[in-house]
């Protein structure tokens, strides 16, 4: 549901900086594909332009969304089109709160697809529903949108958040960074409850093989170097534990 | 009386971002001229206003002086939408232990200029002030506070705080904050800040990677910017018509 042909990105305004070189990768529906990799590899910007995010120039290549090419459509249509970004580092919204935002956006993106709007109170009963799932209480999601959040409340809440948004394709972004080991499990316990589907697909960028263990992956591919260098089931991502990224790699070189 | 007859200029404190133009082709007497308003000892008085003026003349000058008695307290909370030119000021005499309470939004685009100006004079100990004016502007506006606090000698005990902050839509847009204070008291609390910045990037494409487009995100922003000029009006229907007010104003504005 999600092909990604040789996709060519660079960073930067003035002097664009080449960060993806030749990636391609595709996820089937009812898959979660993992993305492992280095530092510096690209693994932030390939969920940014997936997204996106200003700043990013896609120089060649396609995506395929859902039938649809990716890049002919705004970040805003592309969530309607149920495309979820889940950041590493979730935004901080002073004055706005989670439950305005989060009907609003909902309703925004039921609007694009023809669909009819939820009423305040069908709302509030999709977001204590989908509060309970991620352990959070709802006195967080009147709060404003993860002002004073601590790193594992802001994670949780991103999960909160596609629960009530419910997209058939989710690029998660280390969503495991900054979560203790019962935080981890409530987030991994909550990608699979939301996203475990048939009609659905995950692409999960993390480092640890930790939330792999609560979400497991159907297949792990490394990036390094812009590229995607290797390809394999749950395995791989064990070898990678134990063995590091340079072995790995190295014995796939060879 | 003298001074009705001269025009204010550019050289005056008070009206250096004015639109002199506008001041140069008015009638000194509507210039000059003050409302009063009495708030008696102990009780509450406010004005609660949309300043829409502007679609059918250049500009508008509004001046209102005011007395609040002992314990009384003042409040206005206003909206400046309109107006190729409009002022709105406010000069307000405080008594022993009274209250002026003040929110102000200029919001608009164009070659607009809008402003608020006001002198809060602590006149008697104990009395408290608190100001909070938000600016957002868009093409070539400008909007402005000049906020000029007098604490008297023997008041003591007063506390004045006043806070702007501008939202410039687009380059070419501007902001300006002139806190002025006139501090002759020794036991006082006196508090000022001024910011003035852009939208938040970041904010918004969070926001579209949820749904929103770029129209609904810059509105859900922006009233929460302006947010703050409101948090210290109870009546909770007269802020919702002041912020209805304000984002009707936004809807002229560029993303």
């Amino acid at each position: 549901m999600l092909k990604i042909t040789d996709l060519h990105a660079t960073v930067g305004e003035d002097n664009p900086k080449p960060i993806l070189k030749g990636l391609s990768l595709e996820v089937q529906a009812g898959e979660v594909h993992a993305i492992m990799g280095p530092n510096g590899a690209g693994k932030s910007t390939l969920a940014n332009v997936l997204g996106g995010k200003p700043g990013y120039d896609v120089t060649s290549g396609s995506v395929e969304f859902a039938g649809e090419d990716l890049f002919d459509l705004d970040p805003h249509e592309r969530a309607a089109t149920g495309l979820f970004l889940g950041f590493q580092y979730p935004v901080e919204i002073p004055g706005v709160s989670n439950v305005q935002f989060l009907r609003e956006a909902l309703n925004a993106q039921r609007k694009f697809r023809g669909e009819e709007p939820l009423s305040g109170g069908e709302f509030l009963k999709l977001a204590k529903e989908k509060a309970a799932l991620l352990k959070m209480d709802m006195e967080m999601l009147k709060r404003q949108v993860n002002v004073g959040f601590s790193g594992g409340e802001k994670k949780r809440a991103e999960m909160v958040q596609m629960g009530i948004l419910d997209p058939k394709f989710a690029v998660l972004d280390e969503t495991d960074s900054g979560l203790d080991i019962d935080a981890l499990r409530i987030v991994g316990e909550g990608i699979n409850s939301i996203m475990r589907d048939s009609g659905k697909g995950v692409l999960l960028i993390t480092h640890y093989q930790r939330l792999l263990d609560v979400v497991k992956p159907d297949r792990v591919s490394i990036l390094a170097d812009g590229r995607i260098v290797q390809t394999g089931g749950p395995d791989l991502a064990l070898r990678l534990e134990d063995e590091g990224y340079d072995a790995v790699m190295a014995e796939a070189a060879a | 009386m003298s001074e009705a007859v001269t025009l204010p200029t550019r050289r005056d404190e008070a009206w250096r971002y004015a639109d002199m133009d506008f001041v140069a082709a008015s009638d000194p007497r509507v210039i000059h001229h003050w409302r009063t308003l009495e708030v008696p000892a102990g009780e509450t008085r406010g004005e609660y206003t949309v300043h829409r003026s502007g679609a059918t003349s250049e500009g508008m000058v509004d001046r209102l002086r005011v007395h609040v008695g002992k314990g009384g307290r003042f409040e206005a909370f206003k909206v400046i939408t309109g107006g190729k030119y409009a002022r709105v000021e406010l000069e307000v005499t405080l008594e022993e232990g009274a209250h002026f309470e003040f929110g102000g939004v200029t919001i608009g685009g164009d070659a607009k200029t809008q402003e608020f100006v006001t002198l809060t004079k602590h006149d008697h100990p104990n009395a408290t002030s608190n100001q909070t004016v938000r600016a957002v502007q868009w093409g070539k506006a400008t909007g402005s506070f000049l906020g000029e606090i007098k604490v008297a000698r023997h008041a003591q005990k007063t506390d004045a705080a006043q806070d702007f902050k501008g939202l410039l839509l687009e380059p070419g847009a501007s902001a300006n904050a002139v806190p002025q204070l006139e501090i002759f008291a020794d036991d006082v609390k006196c508090a000022h800040g001024a910011t003035v910045g852009q939208l938040d990037e970041a904010a918004r494409f969070y926001m579209a990677s949820r749904g929103l487009s770029q129209e609904q995100a810059q509105r859900l922003l922006v009233q929460a910017f302006v947010g703050d000029a409101f948090v210290e009006l109870e009546d909770e229907k007269m802020r919702e018509e002041l912020l209805d007010a304000t984002l009707e104003a936004l809807e002229s504005a560029a993303l």
